[in-house]
């Protein structure tokens, strides 16, 4: 059996947009197998969600909707046992979950319990000689690992913001069914939300990130105003110096110890760019540095860097930002 | 409170990466190694756990090389009580073959806790925690940045995209720490001193091959050398051109 099941994730009865990746890998997997293979896409939820019936449009073949009452809300122990439960009546060539804050926490549960190892992370799968290979940043990106998984299913996590959602129109079938099972002992009793519009720096297309340059911890307000002008797209992150120095929370550090991150656009402002804050960004698809440094090592790998004051540079590039706008 | 502390060498997060001539591994010439960071909160938070009950042990379990053994005895100076290794010829590429070896080690022990860091900074699997809670039966949290523990019962704090997930749980369980959790100590000459003198217990371990083949280990593409577009705020307006036009992303 070469399907491909696609883990979706939902919260407040919408499904999240990192879904729109995961469908989208999960049908590039399942082309690669051949075959006819399909891709399932499930989703957990008390009641039916939001933004299901667009997921035919990135290849889902059928979208599976598991209903229970206790599923409302991420329940590490109830979901692992449902999914599992599904993969082995239902039979799978791949597993897919997203290597966000859930799946990471959820993806090893499920692995285990069928099994089975995890590829968790990663930034490209194909098939080689009927066996699924993977490729995923290691030393936090400073080499790559590719790994082919022997026997099936191959269970995988994709790095969030690197499989680009793809339209592939499939069918989308709907179901629905309940779904049997409690939450377990490990109960998720409250999301305490972060302000409106805060997006993770994981996950955000643009990052704006600030180091020592900034001087102290009341000037990243210039990097908020940045980000702001980005309209909702953008996240402000950290060099590991500023949040060990506790001038920002440890949620926003890019870098070996924090997060590693992919954004169409990563401006680095005032980082003079050391080996593990580069090996977080890397993946950039484009890197802006700003910095008064000429020779700080960020300006190496940076497509596009202004040498000078930030404080100078940053209000301006804001207020073009905002003029293209509009 | 017994405390079972799962904890991981790796190279320092400032090193260089060189392939090794099998192009599969690491060249750990010159390489310097240490106790990954974020297995010292998971130290550090046994510690303070111990130290609150007034009783109790931390037992820190390593797998890996015979070198491991310094990892083990840094976490002894931090101040854990004594250290077991479980010995194996290199690292498992398999997440689930390092966790069947832990959980053979932890199963049936009594551990109240079981803390491991989320993810260890050089295999990035960050899965060995939550599969060691399911082949044990226990009841597992992630990425923890805040704890309490009461009365048999844990309130864990997680980060998740967005916001903050606040997580109950009963004991014993298994969780993983993130950074935030605590600031670890800096062990003192007095405990590197005691640590020498902590019993350490090495088990050679036949971990199974597992299902994972390495294929290749590879340094990323190097990025094209960017440019200097200009400077100062006169630069700016350059700057905006170039990604509208030639990056084509704004």
């Amino acid at each position: 059996m070469s399907n491909v099941l696609a883990v979706l994730e939902q919260r407040d009865g919408a499904i999240r947009k990192v879904s729109h990746e995961v469908v989208t890998g999960a049908r590039r997997l399942a082309d690669a197998l051949g075959g006819g293979a399909s891709v399932e896409a499930l989703v957990l939820a008390a009641a039916p969600v939001r933004g299901a019936d667009q997921l035919g449009g990135f290849g889902a073949d059928t979208v599976m909707t598991l209903t229970n009452a206790a599923f409302g809300i991420y329940a590490p122990e109830g979901y692992a046992r449902a999914i599992a439960d599904r993969v082995n009546t239902a039979g799978y060539g791949a597993v897919v979950f997203a290597a966000s804050a859930t799946g990471k926490d959820l993806a090893p549960r499920v692995a285990a319990r069928l099994g089975r190892p995890l590829v968790q992370d990663i930034i490209d799968v194909s098939v080689q000689g009927g066996a699924v290979t993977a490729i995923r940043p290691v030393y936090a990106g400073k080499a790559l690992l590719k790994v082919r998984v022997a026997g099936s299913p191959a269970v995988l996590s994709l790095r969030p913001n690197v499989f680009t959602p793809v339209q592939r129109p499939k069918a989308g079938r709907q179901e629905t069914a309940a779904v049997d099972g409690s939450r377990g002992r490990v109960v998720v009793t409250q999301i305490k939300a972060a302000p409106a519009g805060t997006l993770d720096v994981a996950e955000a297309p643009i990052v704006v990130s600030g180091g020592r340059g900034l001087k102290e911890p009341g000037n990243f307000k210039v990097l908020e105003e940045l980000a702001a002008a980005f309209g909702g797209r953008a996240a402000v992150g950290a060099s590991r110096a500023v949040v060990d120095a506790g001038w920002r929370p440890h949620a926003q550090q890019v870098g070996q110890t924090g997060k590693t991150v992919s954004p169409t656009l990563y401006v680095a402002v005032g980082i003079s760019g050391a080996i593990q804050h580069l090996a977080g960004m890397r993946t950039s698809k484009v890197i802006v540095a700003i910095n008064k440094d000429k020779d700080a090592p960020i300006f190496k790998v940076a497509d596009y860097g202004i040498v000078g004051d930030l404080f100078e540079v940053v209000p301006k590039l804001t207020e073009e930002i905002k003029k293209l706008r509009g | 409170m017994k405390i079972a502390v799962c904890i991981k060498r790796v190279p320092d997060s400032e090193t260089r990466v060189k392939i090794g001539s099998d192009g599969k591994s690491l060249d750990e010439a010159g390489v310097k190694f240490i106790l990954n960071p974020y297995d010292e909160f998971a130290v550090e938070e046994a510690l303070r756990r111990k130290e609150q009950a007034g009783t109790g042990e931390v037992v820190v379990i390593a797998l890996g090389p015979p070198a491991a053994q310094e990892t083990i005895r840094t976490a002894l100076a931090m101040g854990a009580d004594r250290g077991v290794l479980l010995q194996t010829q290199g690292l498992l590429p398999d997440g689930l073959e390092t966790a069947k070896a832990l959980a053979a080690e932890l199963k049936g022990a009594g551990f109240d806790l079981i803390l491991l860091g989320k993810m260890a900074i050089d295999d990035y699997n960050h899965q060995v925690g939550p599969m060691v809670a399911e082949l044990l039966d226990l009841p597992c949290v992630t990425a923890v940045a805040h704890l309490e523990i009461a009365g048999g019962k844990g309130t864990a704090e997680r980060e998740i995209e967005g916001g903050v997930e606040v997580v109950e749980f009963p004991l014993p369980a298994v969780l993983t720490t993130d950074k935030g959790l605590n600031e670890p100590r800096y062990p003192a000459l007095k405990g590197i001193m005691a640590a020498k003198k902590k019993p350490l217990e090495v088990k050679p371990t036949a971990a199974g091959p597992g299902a994972l083949e390495i294929l290749a280990l590879a340094l990323p593409p190097e990025r094209q050398a960017g440019r200097i577009v200009g400077e100062g705020s006169a630069a700016v307006a350059e700057l905006v051109r170039l990604l509208r036009e030639e990056a084509k992303i704004l």
